[in-house]
């Protein structure tokens, strides 16, 4: 294992380590995502009959409001303590710190995304698992291209005062063509010849991804040094 | 790489309008205490973070030996540092602590570091507790050696001496003086004169931003 690989994995195992002793992230995330879902369910389901084309957009709602709650938790333990400050210190390459609070995060929304998916599919009678392998590539790279933007706002808000406001702020201007993408994409799985506009849209999420993932790696450093 | 002396060079350091340091000239060698007083707000803080690579200079440079940069793994390598937070994760045990900062500095043999850090924290019975339990002192001792796990030449600590106990500040003044035995450069910012009679090798006082004669 290369130096960069190991101290990404060092990263991301603590932040796992810390996640199982408290399951605060992953707890308090998961039943937003569950209240979020229902909520919607109440609204959309009538006499028995979902509006299948909600799903997609209301599955997207709660992974990113959920997620947007575990990245600012995320970030939140590494200002209590100041342990950010010992990361920035330490000598690992920044991005590697980057990649490390990236990779804890997505693993986080995946488990989220486990309860998640399956309540969206069960509330609206969705039929989302009719394509399993291209539902589990939009998931993968929405989930992505939305973390790869919110873990690089969050370290760099983590000092701000008033970061629990501009985190949303910041993060959905940014991160509306992931989600719409995310939307269409589950959306067009839905609909009977659907596959071949699902696949565009796993091409442009694949493409943000590459984007948002590039950009963060090159600018981490800089942003995190004042 | 290593280094025996660190150098301030006409530091300043400014926030916006407001001055933080100004025209900071400072020198420290290797083997050596260096207490720097002052005031709140009077610049110790960010003369520390600077010294750590986290703060860059306004103006002015600092200098580690013949090095005269502002980072580089290699260079943050051989810095360890002691924030007025502890930069401790309270969920984790006193050893899983030691190990996680062990690993991220890529350390030969992280095991034999982390049995010499607690028992240094004199915490052998409690390594596997969560540090959350800790008293202030016992999460003091551990910082330190989280501080000291991989044998920095440039230790910087920022008011390490609040909220100890007289027995609790004997033992830090004993590490400190071991870790200044074994050729560490020691820069220590504290309110408390106290303190660091008959530690110190030197101190200095920053009043707004400059030292004072």
């Amino acid at each position: 294992m290369t130096g960069f690989v190991r101290a990404v994995w060092v990263i991301t195992r603590k932040d796992l380590l810390v996640e199982a002793r408290t399951r605060e992230i992953f707890l308090t995330t998961a039943f937003f995502a569950v209240a979020c879902v229902m909520v919607f369910a109440f609204s959309f389901v009538r006499e028995g009959q979902a509006i299948s084309e909600a799903a997609a957009g209301i599955l997207w709602i709660a992974i990113a409001f959920s997620g947007t709650l575990a990245l600012g938790r995320a970030f939140e333990r590494e200002r209590h303590g100041e342990t950010l400050r010992a990361l920035l210190i330490a000598p690992i390459d920044r991005p590697a710190l980057y990649l490390g609070k990236l990779v804890g995060i997505l693993i986080l929304m995946a488990a989220v995304e486990v309860i998640v998916v399956p309540l969206v599919a069960l509330m609206f009678q969705a039929a989302l698992f009719d394509h399993p392998l291209l539902l589990l590539a939009l998931l993968a790279t929405g989930t992505v291209g939305f973390a790869a933007v919110g873990t690089l706002f969050a370290a760099m808000l983590v000092r701000a005062r008033s970061r629990d406001v501009m985190l949303p702020v910041l993060l959905y201007p940014i991160t509306v063509p992931v989600i719409i993408a995310g939307v269409r994409g589950t959306a067009a799985l839905l609909e009977a010849d659907g596959l071949p506009m699902a696949r565009a849209w796993l091409a442009m999420l694949v493409f943000f991804d590459v984007v948002f993932v590039t950009v963060a790696l090159w600018t981490f450093e800089p942003v995190m040094t004042e | 790489m290593d280094f025996t002396r660190l150098e301030f060079v006409e530091v300043t350091r400014t926030f916006g309008r407001r001055r933080a340091l100004n025209r900071v000239s400072l020198a420290a060698a290797a083997g050596t205490i260096t207490a720097l007083l002052g005031h709140n707000g009077a610049g110790k803080s960010t003369l520390l973070s600077i010294a750590a690579t986290l703060l860059q200079p306004s103006s002015g440079t600092v200098r580690y030996g013949d090095h005269a940069g502002s980072g580089g793994a290699a260079l943050r390598a051989r810095i360890g540092m002691l924030g007025h937070d502890l930069y401790l994760y309270p969920e984790l045990s006193a050893a899983e602590n030691l190990r996680f900062f062990a690993r991220l500095y890529s350390l030969p043999d992280v095991e034999s570091a982390v049995a010499r850090g607690v028992e240094r924290a004199g915490q052998t019975g409690r390594a596997d507790e969560p540090v959350a339990g800790f008293s202030r002192g016992m999460r003091q001792r551990l910082a330190l050696e989280r501080a000291l796990i991989h044998e920095p030449r440039l230790l910087l600590l920022d008011e390490p001496f609040t909220g100890l106990d007289e027995a609790a500040r004997e033992a830090l003044r004993d590490r400190l003086r071991a870790a200044r035995a074994a050729g560490t450069i020691v820069i220590l910012t504290t309110h408390d004169l106290a303190a660091i009679e008959s530690l110190a090798d030197r101190s200095v006082t920053l009043v707004d931003g400059r030292l004072a004669a």
